[in-house]
């Protein structure tokens, strides 16, 4: 019998988002799970398991697919689903291309990061999803440090910071009118180290794109992108090939890799815990754009 | 581009460690597994904690302070801070805008919301709310106190504990925040003087005495210079104390939670398609108080119906208990009416349940509280009409007085409300039970959250079920024509109880009848109660069953009690299992200001069972005694007991100990 009933920090953080989930899933009609076969989303899927199991999951699980994902992202997603017997929902942003719902940008700085916010907005009415479990953190970057756990959005799926609703105690306001929904991040006041320590004590799988490996590589603005059909080389960008590994799983053509020798889970926990950049801005360039970057896309809807 | 800092002070800490903290980076040299090891086999905890104070009192550069010092920005984010302080026309780092946040807050130079900041050391994760300190975002405030075990309250060294001051204090003991820190900034702009910071924290004492708190801590900083945020100051050797960041790795927390009435409000059923899993139902639920084990009896509320524990489940498998915040499943022995909004609690120990209470309220919306609109409570997993909210009062933050000419309530307004509801909810009051006791106002019409509320101790209307009281409550106490004071002075000693709790060969009687011995023989009326002593008396009538062992604990407490007025140290020795047994005998003795001592004699069970002096262990193994403690039956620890005794020590070093105590409360004098 312990003399002092503990938790440790890690699963005092996993108790409240398994909190958060059920909560959410008593509160609202249609939940989905957002994932993407990065590691927050996995973190994600495996909290679900806690929460609802030996149940099914009572929501299906939604992938927003831009057609230029890593094949190991992908590989990863579908297998990790089938294991787990729940429903995969694939929506799509070369269907939205090809509806004329976005226009893809050209040009060797062409990205369809940002098409990725009318597909899910559209994914979102076409299946009457109110409620859309994400994996971001506060962590992450400046204009998430103010995001609740339950972000409400208009009937245009947009995200007004001055009219968030103030969110008290592990009390969560589910209301919502017809046409809204809402964001949720259950695992937002986890760190980056957090998802890494926390993957590695319940020994997750992860893509291997995550682990050291060799990869034909060029650069631009100081990152290291892969060579892939997805991306244009500039005239003066000389591909290599070089050992690294990704921080995050985004799109081939605007998510960096970062030079690392790190092989397992445990050498990944150790480099993170070194690290002396953030994550975002050493491996997406999205961000990198404007100062007010992800506070503009996150108004407009995104993730 | 430098940061700020005294021309002496080498910024100390490389890689490794600071003067104090000890920060999560893996020194040079460490490789992966050992980095890994390190981070993993000490697991830390989690530290909340909200700062208040406006940008005047320089909260953002305290913040940045900490973050900067203890190595959590990394150098993509130092970068954007310099940028930003050249633009800015400085000539140092300004570190206040490592934690600048949305676009109209930077155009503005104000903060509109609450923020939340990451940083670690070896001993704890943190996490900050940062909340801003003007009058009008007491709602933010409310917001980031709302979770935190501790708050930082800001003062300006120059300016004194000024209204804003006063607001944050009682914002903080408003939402029960066990521990805050008073951090005295900008000392170096009054010369790091030891009469201002004393001065100050006179002040804030004045003030605070007529809140409820139960923990302050005054640190003198700057947290521009960085003397006491992270290392410790040169330039005030008046300063005793540890720097920031040491309290806030070492102040303890554990004991915060309430461990005794266990609450369970359900969030939902788990209930598998019986293809899958035959005729699997379990209450989905996070621990809001107390240690639930499988086999507690326990009560479904609001219906009433009574069951046991069957399991206690979670994704890893079942678990022999489960206490806050711990997320588990519940199956129970009977197929009974419970649901989302239920709550399941122990048959002895409940909660109130009423659909009418008081409780402060802080109003949110810039909508003002109005008897047209239809509000929602919604309250633990339940979510209930509201009937009336009747305004008692408002109160003044800074001079709190009351204001009880008011009809409504508007934005970032503290009032004391009468709230009924349309049906009843199971609640304890908010400083007993943070979840339990809080509440917020939904309106139906725009789903808005109006209002935070907080449930007061106070008696309520429209109970359904009486909680347990005393049976005779006619009974008038009989007074006496001898006050304590009387007679403690005509005795010349007056009277406590110490109660020795633990596993039944642990030790208690032997150590609790030489502290008897050595009191006597130094002139101090003392006597021994024990366990097994008054079951052949007294308590002759009770068995060994829960209800039994309850009301033995209860007999014992009020003979122990009559013994202590009389101006003997009474010595209680009793196996005593459940905490909220005890809790009733100490609250016994509170409510007669008498002292009350737990003292917890902790012997590991294989030491118990070896020793076995009455041979119960051995027959409890042997399947001829039912429910011992420690084998069949429960035992609860202490949560933060007086003393432990941790039967490492022999027999005499045990007495000294239980003397040092009982001198150091000023009960009895040690001879030197």
């Amino acid at each position: 019998m312990p003399a002092t009933y503990h938790l440790t920090h890690l699963r005092t953080l996993e108790s409240e988002a398994i909190h958060a989930m059920r909560e959410v899933v008593a509160e609202f009609e249609r939940p989905v799970l957002l994932f993407s076969g990065g590691k927050d989303s996995i973190v994600l899927l495996r909290l679900a398991e806690k929460a609802f199991r030996p149940a099914p999951l009572p929501f299906p699980i939604m992938h927003v697919d831009t057609g230029h994902n890593f094949p190991e992202a992908i590989e990863y997603r579908d297998r990790r689903v089938r294991e787990l017997g729940e429903r995969l929902i694939v929506a799509s942003v070369e269907d939205s291309i090809r509806e004329g719902r976005v226009v893809e940008q050209t040009g060797p700085r062409a990205s369809r990061n940002g098409l990725q916010t009318v597909t899910l907005l559209d994914a979102i009415a076409e299946h009457g999803f109110d409620a859309a479990f994400g994996g971001a953190r506060r962590d992450e970057e400046r204009a998430r440090a103010k995001e609740r756990i339950l972000s409400f959005r208009d009937e245009f799926g947009q995200w007004e910071p001055q009219r968030q609703r103030p969110e008290l105690w592990a009390l969560y306001n589910g209301r919502i009118r017809k046409g809204e929904h809402a964001r949720v991040f259950p695992i937002s006041n986890w760190t980056e180290l957090d998802v890494w320590q926390y993957i590695a004590e319940e020994d997750l799988e992860v893509p291997s794109i995550y682990f050291a490996h060799d990869r034909e590589v060029f650069e631009r603005d100081g990152m290291l992108y892969a060579v892939s059909p997805f991306i244009e080389l500039m005239a003066d960008e000389k591909p290599y090939t070089s050992t690294v590994r990704y921080r995050t799983v985004g799109d081939m053509s605007c998510t960096g890799a970062v030079e690392s020798s790190a092989a397992t889970l445990a050498e990944v926990v150790a480099e993170i815990a070194a690290t002396e950049v953030t994550e975002r801005g050493q491996t997406r360039a999205d961000d990198k754009v404007t100062e007010a970057a992800m506070e503009d896309r996150k108004r407009q809807g995104y993730f | 581009m430098s940061v700020p800092s005294h021309p002496t002070d080498v910024v100390s800490n490389g890689n490794g460690k600071s003067a104090e903290g000890e920060v999560i980076a893996v020194p040079l040299g460490e490789s992966a597994q050992e980095a890994f090891r390190r981070l993993t086999e000490r697991p830390a905890d989690l530290l909340r904690f909200a700062t208040a104070g406006s940008v005047d009192d320089g909260k953002s550069t305290l913040i940045g302070r900490l973050l900067y010092d203890s190595k959590q920005v990394l150098s993509d984010q130092l970068a954007h801070v310099e940028q930003a302080s050249e633009r800015m026309g400085h000539d140092f780092l300004d570190l206040s805008l490592l934690t600048d946040g949305l676009r109209a807050e930077r155009e503005q130079g104000i903060t509109i919301d609450v923020a939340y900041r990451y940083f670690a050391t070896a001993q704890r994760r943190f996490i900050i709310a940062d909340t801003p300190g003007h009058e009008q975002y007491t709602r933010n405030m409310v917001t980031g106190a709302s979770t935190a075990d501790l708050a930082i309250v800001l003062i300006d060294a120059r300016k004194g504990v000024i209204s804003q001051s006063k607001r944050h204090a009682f914002i903080s003991s408003l939402l029960g925040i066990p521990h805050v820190v008073v951090c005295v900034n900008k000392m170096d702009l009054v010369d790091f003087d030891e009469g201002t910071f004393e001065k100050i924290v006179e002040e804030f004492d004045d003030f605070a005495a007529r809140l409820e708190m139960p923990d302050v801590t005054f640190i003198p900083i700057s947290a521009l210079l960085g003397d006491n945020v992270v290392d410790r100051s040169d330039s005030m050797p008046w300063y005793q104390g540890p720097p920031l960041l040491y309290h806030l790795e070492h102040v303890h927390i554990a004991s915060d939670r309430n461990l005794i009435d266990v609450r369970f409000p359900v969030q939902s059923v788990i209930r598998p398609p019986s293809s899958s899993v035959a005729d699997y139902r379990a209450y989905a639920g996070q621990v809001a108080g107390g240690v639930m084990r499988p086999g507690d009896d326990v009560v479904v509320l609001p219906s009433g119906r009574r069951t046991t524990i069957a399991a206690i489940d979670t994704f890893e498998g079942e678990v022999q208990e489960a206490f806050p915040p711990m997320s588990v499943a519940l199956r129970l022995t009977d197929d009974v009416d419970a649901g989302r909004g239920s709550m399941i609690v122990r048959t002895h120990n409940q909660p109130t349940v009423a659909n009418g209470f008081e409780c402060l309220l802080c109003w949110m919306s810039e909508q003002p509280l109005s008897p047209r609109r239809r509000y929602l409570v919604k309250h633990t997993t339940r979510t209930v009409m509201v009937g009336s909210v009747d305004v008692r009062y408002r109160i003044d933050v800074e001079s709190l007085r009351r204001d009880e000419d008011v009809q409504t309530l508007e934005l970032n307004d503290l009032a004391r409300v009468q709230l009924q509801l349309s049906a009843p909810i199971a609640f304890d009051s908010y400083r007993r039970n943070r979840v339990t006791g809080s509440l917020i106002i939904i309106d139906e019409a725009t789903n808005e959250t109006v209002a935070a509320g907080v449930i007061l101790d106070t008696e309520v209307e429209g109970v359904l079920e009486e909680p347990k009281t005393e049976r005779s409550p006619n009974v008038k106490w009989q007074g006496s024509r001898m006050t304590r004071a009387r007679r403690r002075e005509a005795l010349g000693h007056g009277g406590a109880t110490l109660w020795f709790t633990g596993l039944p060969g642990a030790g208690k009687s032997t150590v609790a009848a030489a502290v008897e011995e050595r009191l006597v023989e130094a002139g101090q009326p003392a006597f021994l109660l024990d366990g097994d002593n008054l079951r052949h008396g007294l308590n002759g009538d009770l068995g060994f069953d829960e209800d039994a062992r309850s009301e033995n604990v209860r007999r014992t407490a009020h003979v122990a009690r009559l013994l202590a007025e009389s101006g003997t140290i009474a010595l209680v020795s009793l196996v005593s299992p459940y905490a909220a047994d005890r809790a009733s005998a100490a609250a016994l003795h509170a409510a007669e200001e008498l002292s009350f001592l737990e003292i917890y004699v902790n012997a590991p069970l294989e030491l118990c069972e070896e020793r076995d002096p009455k041979g119960l262990y051995a027959r409890a193994r042997a399947g001829e005694l039912a429910g011992l403690t420690g084998v069949g039956a429960p035992y609860e620890s202490p949560v933060n007991p007086d003393l432990v005794l941790c039967s490492d020590e022999t027999v005499e070093q045990e007495v000294e100990r239980v003397m040092e105590l009982l001198a150091a409360r000023g009960l009895v004098k040690l001879e030197s």
